[in-house]
């Protein structure tokens, strides 16, 4: 995917100063016309979604209790749903014509924007969990600032959103206090799953240029500003889990680009290849 | 029907019964539930123990064929819809386990059964789901089905079961519209996605009459079951009921149910159609199906692969119950 271009669109910045102006929660008019970085952004949110509600939806019937397939069910579902306001918000602002469905089937991997973390296989059942615990505890943030945000849409979907991921993210430092401090093997295999993940934490607080312009509109927080939060969080679960973080790891996407700029591993075609393989096999045809 | 086969126990005339046995039929006869603190003939007990087990094994293993389809739905909505039914499903193996508990099996003890082939399964799920268009027949067929017997059993004896099944039909009949609203779309689609419906209906045609079990004339354990109201129809009363319903939905659809001897019958104001072939059900039934293998394989593998998982918990709650212990102590 190619940089982007700086935020240029003046119309952003002046209604970003409108919406501060306003102390209530006015809705903003939409900005929509001509703006590829919110496009971008929202792609970014919608794709974390859909990609990991994938991954979670694989479990399906094969989880380790009748009140985990429940559990990663209703999971999978509050994200698909989130996906669809992501994507159809997405859609509108671009104003090609597309819907969020043309979004989720059509692009191929290069114009997903989803981090790796998300893409990575379930492995065993604690990757699944460790790797849910690591973005539910990023994502509630970013849901949290987001309510905040300029634009009245993107409020409200993150306050949806928000209800639902408190919960997600309940869950999963749960399971991973209670399988780290549990079985010598739960302990070890939890650990196992931090340390192979964590090379994939840091492309969650990278900051580029979309970022920039999302947070000088007021549309969205830099990612950056949500890391303290989220280190206090896990360091607190770590820690009752009796887990260690790797002290030293290379981190996946952020000095090379990743996932929020089209650059992923191996996974995502293969994750594509299933999840479109009706709407490519039957073009234009309606289910 | 999810219950095929149950073996009941034998069946006693009323002069061979108990003071105590004679007063638990006549209560049933009155429609009276019947508790789980309460007083029941032993055969009351095993009968249900393996009709609500096999039940709620039912709801368990048909997570898998349309579990199949999630990844590929062909739309967000489709993908919500399916994901919410497949877990609904799950759920309602969650409340039968629960009912059968209450009869004092537990949930790990009929799972067990279960992965060792000693409890059975619908053998519908046995089949498997080959195109988009399945989870369309699925729902409409196999969720229809299910709610032809289960509405019924919403007024049988065991309380428990009665409740559970009350709460169960409220979703599968929300699965079925959700099945036949599929299976509208694909019929009104293009001629591959008609040909898909039209195929679907095909493959699971004969596999949804076998769900009601065999020929009344060769069912051997319905009459106990009937009379202690754990049955409350016969197996062909509800295939006929069910042929009934679904001959004008497919004919709606467009689609050609394949039976080539299906025949309005003015007489008895039902359909006259061809018995499945039983000879397929008794293979499936005894392992031969072309899925067993997978989905028994696809249980027995969760169950194994989450052992330590189940176990770290378990760790857990006992180091957290050891740490509120000395906690204790330590402040008396
Ligand atoms: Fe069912
Ligand atoms: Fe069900
Ligand atoms: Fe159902």
């Amino acid at each position: 995917m190619p940089s982007l271009p700086d935020m240029t669109t003046p119309n952003l910045t002046a209604l970003a100063g409108q919406a501060l102006a306003d102390s209530g929660h006015v809705a903003v008019p939409a900005p929509d016309a001509g703006q590829p970085e919110f496009v971008e952004f929202l792609q970014r949110m919608g794709d974390n979604a859909l990609i990991l509600g994938h991954r979670v939806s694989e479990w399906c019937g094969h989880a380790p209790a009748l009140e985990e397939d429940i559990a990663l069910a209703n999971q999978a579902l509050d994200l698909i749903g989130q996906c669809q306001l992501w994507l159809g918000l997405a859609a509108e602002v671009e104003g090609k014509g597309r819907d969020a469905d043309a979004l989720a089937y059509l692009r191929d991997a290069g114009a997903f924007r989803n981090l790796l973390l998300v893409e990575l296989p379930n492995g065993d059942f604690g990757v699944t969990l460790m790797r849910q615990f690591l973005f539910d505890a990023f994502h509630i943030e970013l849901l949290r600032a987001l309510k905040a945000s300029a634009d009245s849409r993107v409020a409200d979907i993150a306050a949806k959103a928000e209800k639902e991921v408190a919960y997600h993210l309940e869950r999963s430092a749960d399971l991973v206090i209670r399988l780290g401090d549990g079985s010598e093997e739960s302990r070890a295999r939890m650990q196992a799953a931090l340390t192979k993940l964590w090379s994939y934490t840091g492309e969650m607080f990278v900051d580029d240029a979309v970022d920039g312009a999302m947070s000088d509109a007021g549309i969205a927080p830099l990612p950056s500003s949500l890391k303290p939060a989220w280190d206090r969080t896990v360091a607190a679960v770590l820690d009752e889990a009796t887990l260690a973080a790797p002290a030293e790891a290379w981190q996946h996407g952020v000095k090379t680009p990743g996932g929020k700029k089209g650059v992923h591993t191996e996974h995502l075609g293969y994750i594509l290849a299933e999840m479109q393989f009706l709407q490519r096999a039957y073009p234009g045809a309606r289910w | 029907m999810y219950a095929q086969l149950v073996k009941s126990e034998g069946s006693k005339s009323r002069e061979d019964m108990t003071p105590e046995e004679i007063a638990f039929q006549d209560r049933i006869d009155r429609n009276e539930k019947i508790e789980p603190k309460e007083w029941m003939p032993e055969g009351y007990r095993k009968t249900l123990i393996r009709q609500i087990g096999q039940h709620a094994h039912s709801e368990i293993v048909g997570q898998l064929p349309e579990g199949n389809w999630i990844t590929r739905a062909p739309t967000l909505e489709r993908k919500a819809i399916l994901l919410a039914k497949v877990q609904d499903e799950a759920g309602h193996g969650l409340y039968l386990y629960c009912a059968a508990e209450t009869l004092g099996v537990s949930r790990d003890e009929l799972l067990e059964k279960l992965h060792s082939g000693n409890m059975k399964y619908s053998s519908i799920f046995n089949y498997p789901t080959l195109t988009w268009a399945d989870m369309g027949a699925v729902g409409w067929l196999v969720d229809g089905a299910a709610i032809m017997n289960q509405v019924p059993l919403q007024r049988t004896s065991y309380g428990p079961y009665s409740r559970a099944m009350i709460r169960i039909c409220k979703e599968e009949s929300f699965h079925q519209r959700q099945g036949y609203d599929i299976m509208m779309k694909m019929c009104a689609g293009t001629p591959e996605q008609k040909a898909m419906a039209q195929d679907a209906l095909n493959r699971f045609w004969y596999p949804a009459l076998m769900m009601f079990g065999p020929s009344d004339k060769d069912s051997v354990h319905s009459a106990q079951s009937m009379a202690w109201k754990i049955k409350m129809n016969t197996n062909d009363e509800l295939r006929q009921k069910f042929v009934d319903q679904t001959v004008p939905q497919a004919e709606y659809l467009g689609l050609t149910v394949p039976d080539p001897d299906l025949k309005w019958n003015e007489e008895k104001g039902g359909y006259d159609f061809s018995e499945p072939d039983w000879s397929e059900f008794f293979a499936v039934i005894a392992g031969n199906g072309p899925c067993n293998a997978e989905r028994l394989g696809a249980r027995v593998k969760a169950w194994e692969d989450g052992a330590w998982f189940r176990d770290g918990l378990m760790a857990h709650a006992a180091k957290a119950g050891e740490r509120a212990r000395t906690a204790r102590h330590a402040a008396e």
